[in-house]
């Protein structure tokens, strides 16, 4: 097991490092650099002058070598420093603290919806092949898989003002100040979220779980006399684990993207709402950083998941 | 069902087989049978694609045509989904919208399986040291979550029409090139392309002769899965501002906001654009599983893993 990791934890390092480079030169290389998006904005928004950008780049350090800038930007990231926001100087270490739990909430409590719903569904679906509750959830699920979980985010926020004369708080509050607001602001995306998710794992788990049901240990099960319900719980849903598992890491990567216009669409205040603001007044640093965050976060999860299957299948950890 | 299939689809060829002079209607009458849903949704997409061609012709006001006296106007005869802040009409907007939604997607989708498949054949075909060098890479875009890698693409090249395609283009590349290269790697051992080798023809042939020929079909499928998903990346790239600018109406647009302007939103700015966006995901998506059970079961599993 020790030896899996080893080697898996090696493959991740190129990959880091890799990561790394392109934000990089997709953040100095391309555009010119830095100051010159924020200065060639013109119109309505104040344009620095030729000084102003000569010092302003002086003291940012970017007329410096770009292998340089690279190498100290790494330097930065290796010490936890993640710099300061252009405008405002606030250091984003800071706010990823105070957003980041919510995030990671969100994100959370969407996979367990969407495990919650998906699985036991997608098992029943596939055990009752055709009949109609496979077909309606089969309906459901083809259904929800369109719709953009912003939108379902959209569409929730207006029925509730329409229901209930109720927003959404939004203000940043933890689970451990205040559990109840807390809720309210985390609920609401994570199961706009969490909905779209359930489909993709119902989807898989079905499949899964038929093919499955068609291998010779569970027709030998059947044949001894096995019950339908020990046998879905012993010899399918374990079975069917390993593919769920996959799809759910593959997921979370279009769920981290989600999060992030999710986030927007309930105005939540997470690392989310935090990268659109980045963009919006081109606060190169925190752009930087926190594109590199989420890249981060999610080669982590990928790792744990891959470790995840070793620990379910032993077949994987003694190849 | 697999079963089934096959049987069908042997029933359609023996059908077809003495009118063999037709085999576009042929294959069109197959995929009904197979696919029903799909053949259904290919319609609804051709109807969206008239509708963007004519839209000129078809809305009833221009998109851009602000009315202070009618602004936030619900549905009415005059306004039939209602209009929005600026007094715009919301129908005029979705109908341009759907230009938006289906160039970005169709030129996106094209382009990532362009240079998928270019990549992927390079790389497999030449092997070695180049393809340990470029899967890396692949495996470096791989880890970006894919709205974010196209968030990160959009930054450094500006908003606008042609870079969110470059942008949600390049984030569709990783998936192509590794399916491609997946064929090429099965087809490089065949003795067909070995027969070419001795023959004494050049990789450079070989790789666009005798292996690129492999790789369309199963690039088709997944380029045609990926479509409902290059629809989605462009509304929410745009819902978030930095995908297609405004005032050009895109339905990611015109959700960007809405919530933000008051504490009740009118409900129609709302409803119909997101309505839009989510029936034609359905209908690529549901076009996509039918042409990937048309053509071949085993791509679309590899395409889901």
């Amino acid at each position: 097991m020790s030896r899996y990791i080893l080697r898996r934890l090696a493959i991740a390092v190129p990959t880091i490092f890799g990561i790394t480079v392109l934000i990089f030169i997709a953040m100095r290389v391309l555009p010119g650099d830095p100051l010159a998006m924020i200065g060639s904005q013109g119109q309505s928004t104040r344009v620095l002058t030729e000084e102003e950008l000569a010092s302003a780049r002086t003291s940012l350090g970017l007329d410096r070598p770009l292998y340089v800038q690279y190498l100290s930007w790494l330097g930065d990231i290796a010490r936890g420093d993640l710099g300061y926001s252009f405008w405002t100087s606030e250091p984003l270490s800071d706010q990823v603290l105070r957003r980041g739990p919510i995030s990671a909430q969100i994100a959370i409590f969407a996979v367990i919806i969407s495990w919650v719903i998906g699985v036991p569904v997608g098992l029943l679906s596939a055990v009752r092949r055709n009949s109609w509750l496979d077909n309606v959830s089969r309906l459901v699920v083809t259904t929800t898989m369109a719709v953009p979980s912003f939108w379902l985010g959209l569409v929730m926020v207006l029925l509730s003002v329409r229901l209930f004369y109720w927003r959404p708080p939004l203000t940043i509050t933890q689970l451990w100040e205040e559990p109840l607001v807390n809720l309210q602001i985390v609920l609401g995306p994570a199961i706009a979220l969490g909905i779209g998710l359930a489909a993709v794992i119902m989807r898989m788990t079905r499949s899964t779980a038929l093919e499955v049901l068609g291998e010779d240990y569970v027709r030998t099960a059947r044949a001894k006399g096995l019950g339908a319900r020990a046998l879905v719980a012993h010899h399918v849903f374990r079975n069917s684990l390993l593919p769920v598992i996959t799809t759910s890491g593959v997921a979370i990567g279009g769920l981290l993207g989600g999060t992030v216009a999710t986030e927007t669409a309930f105005g939540v205040p997470g690392l989310g709402t935090l990268l659109v603001e980045a963009m919006t007044t081109r606060d190169w640093m925190m752009i930087q950083n926190l594109v590199l965050l989420y890249a981060l976060i999610f080669v982590v999860v990928n790792l744990l998941i891959d470790l995840s299957y070793a620990w379910i299948d032993p077949r994987i950890r003694f190849t | 069902m697999a079963h089934a299939r096959t049987i069908a689809s042997l029933d359609g060829r023996l059908e077809m087989e003495p009118r063999a002079s037709n085999a576009g209607v042929a294959a069109i009458r197959r995929f009904w049978r197979s696919a029903p849903l799909g053949v259904g949704s290919a319609v609804f997409l051709v109807f969206m694609g008239l509708i963007a061609i004519l839209a000129p012709w078809l809305a009833p006001y221009s998109p851009l045509e602000t009315d202070y006296l009618a602004t936030q106007a619900p549905p009415t005869a005059a306004h039939l989904l209602g209009t929005d802040h600026l007094g715009r009409d919301v129908l005029s907007r979705i109908m341009y919208g759907t230009r938006v939604t289906l160039t970005v997607s169709l030129a996106s989708v094209g382009l990532g399986a362009a240079l998928g498949m270019i990549w992927g054949i390079a790389s497999g075909y030449t092997g070695h040291r180049f393809d340990m060098v470029s899967q890396r890479l692949v495996e470096v875009l791989m880890s970006f979550p894919t709205l974010i890698l196209a968030m990160l693409l959009l930054v450094s090249l500006g908003a606008g029409l042609l870079t969110v395609v470059i942008a949600i283009g390049i984030s569709q590349v990783p998936l192509a090139t590794r399916i491609t290269r997946s064929v090429v790697l099965a087809t490089k051992e065949m003795s067909y392309v070995e027969a070419a080798r001795c023959v004494g023809a050049s990789p450079s042939r070989i790789m666009t002769r005798h292996i690129a020929v492999q790789c369309v079909a199963p690039l088709l499928v997944i380029a045609t899965v990926n479509l409902g998903a290059a629809i989605f990346a462009e509304a929410s790239l745009s819902f978030l501002g930095v995908g297609v600018p405004p005032p050009t109406p895109s339905w990611g647009n015109m959700l960007g906001g809405v919530l933000a302007q008051s504490f009740d939103p009118p409900w129609w700015l709302v409803i119909f654009p997101g309505l839009a966006i989510a029936t034609t995901i359905m209908a690529a998506n549901l076009f996509g599983d039918g042409l990937r059970d048309f053509l071949d079961p085993k791509t679309g599993q590899l395409g889901r893993r």
